[in-house]
């Protein structure tokens, strides 16, 4: 019981009178876990997420903080710290104050606090911006220093909704790395929400998959991944072709059979990894001249695009493009650096 | 384009020419003559005698103690209305109003009928075999009486900022460990600030020239500013000695006025005043 760090027992949440949002969640987040809650928008993700930090009651069930009921603890009573999905910085201070507030309010000494926010700066890579205003910095600035401010806390549980919506993709790469690092090191247990699979996949220890206010699946990643209980997961999450493959040094992966040159790094020589492809990022060519050869099974046009479905050595790919290959041809297959995905086997 | 919108500009300009620039340079013309013609600083030296330096005073002080007392009711006033649902809101912002639809002359006799020796309240307390109170012709009642005049003055643009609000701030400083005092002080408040100099200058202004309350609550025993231009114009017919009053008030409004913008803005300079 007391390894929980929250449980949700049968929660419910009704707006309105009418709206049912969430239906029945049961949910059991241990200590220093990386729980992420994955599911479409409107499933119920940020609802879930604010029962928890305490700015919602639940119509019905309770919610436990290390075996405590704290359905009536205010928020700021609660160990918890969230990044908002929608930052809510306060425009009325620099950046440096923003990510001092929450130490100001536990009188923290002036020295002390300056060293830390200067610590948070470095970490979300700031520096130099401790006295400009909010609103002078872009989404993603803001969100890191979101970011920065509840970290700062060190609070027991971090709650971050969506933090990396407004990043590119560089960046993106560079912060989850960065908050998988401070969440094994400092040992905050993090409730992370995101839309994108591929963040799900690679930073969590457990993912709760959400769908119309209910959780339909809570497993590991590979769980989820290779034997998804419903078909609205196998359909959610299964619309990226996913291999096993050898990173073979930095930059080269082998896959399929041969190798490719790809843009991570850091995962040493020779390890196993589980690769990665969008179906719409496999570029389709003449069958003489693709890095990958296979036969079209199926060919579906899905309003915009193509959905083929291509067999190659008894693999299947499943493509997604403008230009439709006829069943029954063999073409080639072209996928570029930069759009294989490689994934720690079993993060 | 550019040269379309200043076209339609125009009208504005000519607006602001006759209803503002005009009467104002004539009032300064005036404030500078004498009254058979000839410029002089006579009438301004005239001012600066203990006897009008002691109105203007009063008038300041009563000006500022009834913004003061409209800034601590209004404000709460404010958030109340700014906290109720939307279909409440409007409803309770129309009530605020409403009085306001009403004539002024109107709104201030009503209460010397309440406050009257023989008026509703001292009525009341004879019923009760209390002893009757002197509620009328006293600072108390000019007060009162800018109070309840200039209040919405006060509410109503406080009202609007809070209303805009984003609410995830609020959110957002509960989460870093405030409670709702502090949630006040360090969030709801200094974003609130524009509004509340609003109010202040919307107050401050008509309550230190009004003639009219102190005339009728006040008793006319003693004067305000406001009541000296009005005799000037009035009864006296020297209009010179009032214009010159007219700009000397003005210009105090303007001080005041420039005190209150100068802590506009805290985000510029974070940290400093909050
Ligand atoms: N205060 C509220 N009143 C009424 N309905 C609400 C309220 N808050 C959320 N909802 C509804 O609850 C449902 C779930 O909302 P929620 O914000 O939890 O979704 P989400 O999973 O976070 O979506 P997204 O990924 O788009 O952020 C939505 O249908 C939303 O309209
Ligand atoms: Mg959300």
């Amino acid at each position: 019981m007391s390894q929980n760090i929250i449980d949700l027992k049968n929660i419910t949440k009704i707006f309105d009178d009418e709206t049912l949002v969430l239906d029945n969640i049961n949910l059991y987040i241990r200590k220093n876990e990386f729980l992420t809650l994955l599911g479409p928008s409107g499933c119920g993700k940020t609802t879930t997420l604010r029962i928890i930090g305490g700015f919602e009651y639940p119509t019905e069930g309770d919610v436990f903080f290390e075996g405590k009921r704290i359905n009536d603890l205010p928020p700021y009573k609660r160990q918890i710290n969230t990044v908002f999905q929608k930052y809510a910085l306060f425009p009325h201070m620099n950046i440096f104050e923003n990510i001092a507030f929450g130490l100001r309010i536990k009188k923290m000494p002036e020295k002390e606090i300056k060293i830390k926010v200067e610590e948070m700066l470095q970490l979300v890579g700031l520096q130099n911006f401790a006295k400009r205003s909010v609103e002078s910095l872009s989404g993603g600035q803001q969100q890191r220093v979101a970011i920065a401010r509840a970290l700062v806390n060190e609070p027991e549980v971090l709650l971050l909704d969506e933090p990396l919506g407004a990043l590119d993709l560089k960046l993106r790469k560079g912060m989850q790395i960065e908050l998988k690092k401070i969440q094994q090191e400092v040992g905050i247990t993090f409730v992370y929400v995101t839309h994108d699979q591929e963040e799900a996949l690679t930073m969590s220890d457990t993912i709760a998959v959400m769908n119309e206010g209910k959780i339909q699946q809570i497993g590991t990643p590979e769980d989820i991944y290779n034997e998804p209980k419903t078909a609205f997961i196998a359909d959610f999450i299964g619309e990226s072709n996913i291999v096993k493959g050898i990173m073979i040094r930095d930059y080269l992966v082998e896959f399929a059979n041969r190798t490719f040159e790809c843009v991570d790094k850091d995962f040493g020589e020779n390890t196993e990894v589980e690769v990665v492809v969008r179906p719409e990022d496999i570029e389709i060519t003449s069958a003489e001249t693709g890095m990958l050869k296979g036969e079209v099974i199926t060919s579906t046009f899905k309003g915009v695009h193509y959905e083929m479905i291509v067999k190659e050595n008894g693999r299947h790919w499943m493509i997604h493009s403008t230009d439709m290959a006829p069943v029954g041809s063999y073409i080639g297959m072209n996928i570029g650096p930069d759009l294989i995905h490689i994934m720690e086997k079993g993060a | 384009m550019k040269s379309n919108q200043k076209i339609l500009a125009y009208p504005y300009v000519v607006w602001l020419v006759i209803f503002i620039v005009v009467p104002l340079i004539l009032v300064l013309y005036f404030s500078l003559s004498f009254r058979d013609g000839g410029l002089t600083l006579e009438n301004y030296r005239r001012f600066m005698t203990p006897i009008y330096g002691k109105v203007l005073y009063r008038s300041l002080k009563l000006a500022f103690i009834s913004t003061v007392f409209c800034l601590i009711l209004g404000y709460p006033m404010a958030m109340i209305i700014a906290r109720a649902d939307i279909s409440k809101r409007n409803l309770m912002v129309l009530l605020f109003v409403l009085p306001m639809w009403m004539n002024f002359l109107l709104r201030t006799y009503a209460w010397m009928t309440l406050l009257g020796k023989n008026g509703v309240i001292n009525n009341v307390l004879g019923y009760f075999n209390l002893p009757t109170l002197n509620l009328l012709y006293n600072n108390g009642a000019v007060i009162l009486g800018m109070i309840y005049n200039f209040i919405p003055f006060m509410v109503l643009p406080i009202y609007s900022v809070l209303a805009k609000m984003d609410k995830t701030l609020i959110e957002a400083a509960k989460d870093l460990g405030a409670n709702e005092i502090t949630v006040f002080r360090k969030v709801t408040f200094p974003l609130s600030l524009p509004g509340v100099i609003t109010g202040i200058t919307m107050v401050f202004m008509p309550a230190v020239s009004t003639f009219v309350i102190p005339k009728l609550l006040g008793g006319g025993q003693f004067m305000l500013i406001g009541n000296l231009v009005e005799q000037q114009f009035t009864y006296v017919y020297d209009w010179n000695f009032g214009s010159a009053i007219s700009i000397i008030m003005m210009i105090f409004i303007l001080i005041a006025m420039a005190i209150t913008t100068k802590y506009e803005d805290p985000a510029e300079e974070s940290g400093g005043l909050w």
